[in-house]
């Protein structure tokens, strides 16, 4: 090399590695940006969320007065199912903090403990009539505000007109704290519980079953419809005929559709013409379906054309025909890619709100769905109709859904690579 | 314009001829344009296995082999040669009709096997390559064991109704390939994790495990190293005894030692063909000529 030369690349090797360095580093910085973001999301949702995982109990002495009840311990079934347990509850109450007057008062101390404490009495009574008569402790559910304020989210220091809690309602609390009758658990209404009006008596259960079936559906058509469409394309479809191109950019065009429009589809076509019945797992399931295939039918495709053709070729040249050459060499082979495309394109459906809303699946269902067809919401919209409610403790379990949907779509990405190392260990 | 685009062959035909004193071996650009008129030698025999009469292919309008002429006798080993690009694979190809698998592919002329037409519209594919195996350039065993890997074949076309009768195929098939000893203890260790050789002796295994007429064998060894191609050259020795084989091969030295006749391909013609020994002793076109004699390919 001569000497210019030399000089020539020399002069411009610092550029060279400034450049390097350069890129490096923005490099970095877009990394650390991003997990610097993460991070602020996680931490807001888990300091948020983390407190609903605990919910305050009281507990009451409960007297369970047979001529205040109008029942006995030989009343049959609906007599003992229909007796009046409210009064029970608030007659504890009352003796507990006596002299209070007022209807305001009066109300503030009946809202103590959850509407929900009657029924928690009347199956203890029903599943044992033998407490009739006596007096009993019990441990109730407190109302969300005296929960709230357990948690330390409402500021006692506040002027009262500015506090949710008032003077005496704090003045009871304080009694019951220092009696140990207030007493924070683990919050099993949560998970055991279906929606409800009341925050201290809400839960995920409903939401959690309802996105289950809808999985299912969503899984049980997607997965073979998106496989046989793209083994279809990549393996049998003639090449360079205009109609398999035009499929083929619709489906890639597809995958990039807003998915509310799925959901107005599903509207028209599903509810409009076929009348699936609306609100239910099926709908949502065959709403989801749509949104999911481009998806897995692409990931399925790209899993498909790197399957190598040698592969492809000894089986034919060994007399398989081109269906098991298909499902004896290339879909194995393409197993991992495919079940990657899918659960990806599931833990997309399962945080999907947009189409749901469309199809009557953003509603109130206090019941847990049983099948497909009952009426039923989906974690998403779980999230979605908490975080819409006015009532504080609503905010707290809001956080609390979203880290049960986070902790759900991480376990799915964990399973979608344990599967993938499973399937790649075959060699 | 013009006149810049007008000098500018002149100008590099000049550079050529000053270079030209330097470098005496430019001559061979006359040799390529040798007329190829029709094939000679001894391409028809007596006791033809298979055979091709003005066998044509087109990859979509561009032809790839033009109007050849050939029998592969009953248990020889006939060698194609010629340098890449000449059509010998796709000729290959065209004995089993892998050909069918590319859409753009067209097949045109009269092809036998046995007599029957194998292009005739009730053959069977399907039957066709289980009587015309295939062995191919590169090593390709499926990704599963050595025992499934043979069994394969066996199993497609049920020619074993019960596990012993499939282990005694498996096992006999390893036998004939020259690898049973090798692998006798782990038959069910993956087929890919054997070396190059054995891998295409395993490819060799599982294409005779269907028990075909003729064998197809697509460059067989030239992913190997020397001492598996001698393992390899020796099996192939042995299996014409019971098999035909047709090899596609770039070593004129394994053509010389394997085949009983050799077929030279140039540009989608059948340039030469004849007995192994006249082909690289005495050949009688000069584009094989030259082609043995290493001038080009």
């Amino acid at each position: 090399m001569s000497d210019t030369t030399t000089k020539i690349i020399k002069a411009g090797l610092k550029k060279r590695y400034a450049k390097e360095k350069r890129f490096r580093f923005f490099g970095l910085m877009s990394i650390v940006i991003s997990f610097v973001f993460l991070l602020v999301l996680l931490i807001s949702i888990f300091s948020k969320g983390w407190s609903a995982f605990q919910q305050t109990y009281v507990k009451l002495d409960v007297e369970l007065n047979e001529e205040v009840l109008g029942i006995n311990k030989f009343s049959n079934k609906d007599a003992l199912f229909s007796a009046r347990y409210k009064k029970i509850i608030k007659n504890s109450l009352k003796k507990k903090f006596p002299g209070v007057k007022g209807r305001k008062q009066k109300r503030a101390l009946k809202n103590l403990v959850s509407k929900s404490a009657q029924y928690e009495l009347r199956d203890k009574v029903l599943k044992d009539p033998e407490l009739l008569g006596t007096t009993q402790s019990f441990w109730f559910l407190a109302k969300d505000d005296v929960d709230v304020f357990m948690k330390g989210n409402i500021d006692r220091t506040l002027p009262e007109s500015n506090r949710r809690i008032k003077d005496y309602q704090l003045a009871w609390i304080d009694q019951l704290i220092a009696e140990d009758r207030l007493e924070k658990r683990f919050n099993t209404q949560l998970f055991s519980a279906s929606d409800s009006r009341e925050p201290e008596q809400a839960g995920l259960k409903g939401a959690l079953m309802g996105s289950l079936f809808t999985m299912l559906v969503t899984l049980s058509l997607s997965f073979p419809i998106a496989v046989a469409a793209a083994a279809y394309l990549e393996e049998f479809a003639p090449q360079n005929n205009r109609w398999v191109d035009l499929i083929e950019v619709n489906i890639n065009n597809l995958a990039a559709v807003p998915s509310i429009v799925f959901g107005l589809l599903g509207l028209a076509i599903y509810i409009g013409l076929f009348g699936v019945p609306r609100s239910t797992p099926l709908i949502g399931g065959l709403v989801l379906t749509l949104m999911t295939l481009p998806t897995i039918i692409i990931a399925s495709r790209a899993a498909i054309k790197s399957v190598p053709p040698s592969i492809k070729q000894a089986a034919v040249g060994l007399g398989a025909s081109r269906v098991q050459v298909l499902f004896h060499h290339t879909l194995p082979l393409a197993m991992p890619g495919i079940l990657t495309g899918t659960i990806v394109g599931m833990a997309q459906a399962l945080g999907e709100t947009a189409p749901l809303l469309m199809i009557g699946m953003v509603a109130f269902v206090a019941e847990v769905p049983g099948s497909i067809m009952d009426p039923a919401t989906v974690m998403p919209v779980q999230i979605y109709l908490w975080s819409d409610s006015p009532e504080r403790a609503f905010s707290e379990r809001t956080s609390a859904a979203i880290m049960v949907l986070l902790a759900f779509l991480v376990m799915m990405n964990l399973i979608a690579i344990v599967l993938r190392k499973k399937f790649e260990q075959r060699w | 314009m013009t006149d810049l685009i007008g000098t500018l062959p002149g100008m590099v035909k000049s550079s050529l001829e000053s270079e030209e004193n330097k470098l005496p071996v430019v001559e061979t650009r006359d040799e390529f344009d040798v007329e190829i008129s029709g094939t000679i030698g001894k391409p028809l025999v007596q006791n033809a296995k298979m055979s091709s009469r003005n066998c044509d292919v087109f990859y979509g309008d561009k032809q790839a082999i033009f109007n050849i002429n050939l029998d592969i006798g009953k248990n020889e080993i006939i060698a194609m040669i010629g340098p890449s690009g000449c059509g010998k694979s796709t000729y290959l190809r065209v004995l089993n009709r892998m050909n069918d698998t590319i859409p753009i592919c067209r097949v045109t002329g009269e092809h036998t096997l046995d007599g029957e037409d194998i292009y005739a519209a009730e053959q069977d594919p399907v039957l066709l390559r289980a009587r015309v195996g295939m062995v191919f350039q590169k090593p390709n065993p499926f990704p599963k064991s050595i025992y499934d890997n043979v069994a394969y074949g066996a199993k497609l076309h049920g020619l074993a109704t019960n596990r012993s009768e499939l282990d005694d195929l498996v096992e006999a098939s390893l036998i004939k390939a020259g690898l049973f000893k090798e692998v006798k203890d782990d038959l069910l260790m993956p087929g890919t994790g054997l070396s190059g050789g054995q891998q295409q002796r395993l490819c060799i295994a599982r294409a005779i495990a269907v028990d075909p007429e003729v064998i197809l064998m697509d460059e067989p060894t030239s992913a190997l190293d020397p001492i598996a191609t001698a393992t390899i050259e020796e099996l192939m020795d042995e299996l014409k005894e019971n098999y035909t084989i047709a090899i596609v091969t770039h070593s004129m030295q394994q053509a010389a030692r394997v085949s009983q006749r050799t077929a030279y391909f140039h540009l989608g013609k059948l340039v030469e063909v004849n007995d192994t020994n006249t082909v690289f002793t005495n050949p009688e076109h000069k584009l094989t000529e030259n082609y043995i004699t290493g001038r080009f390919g």
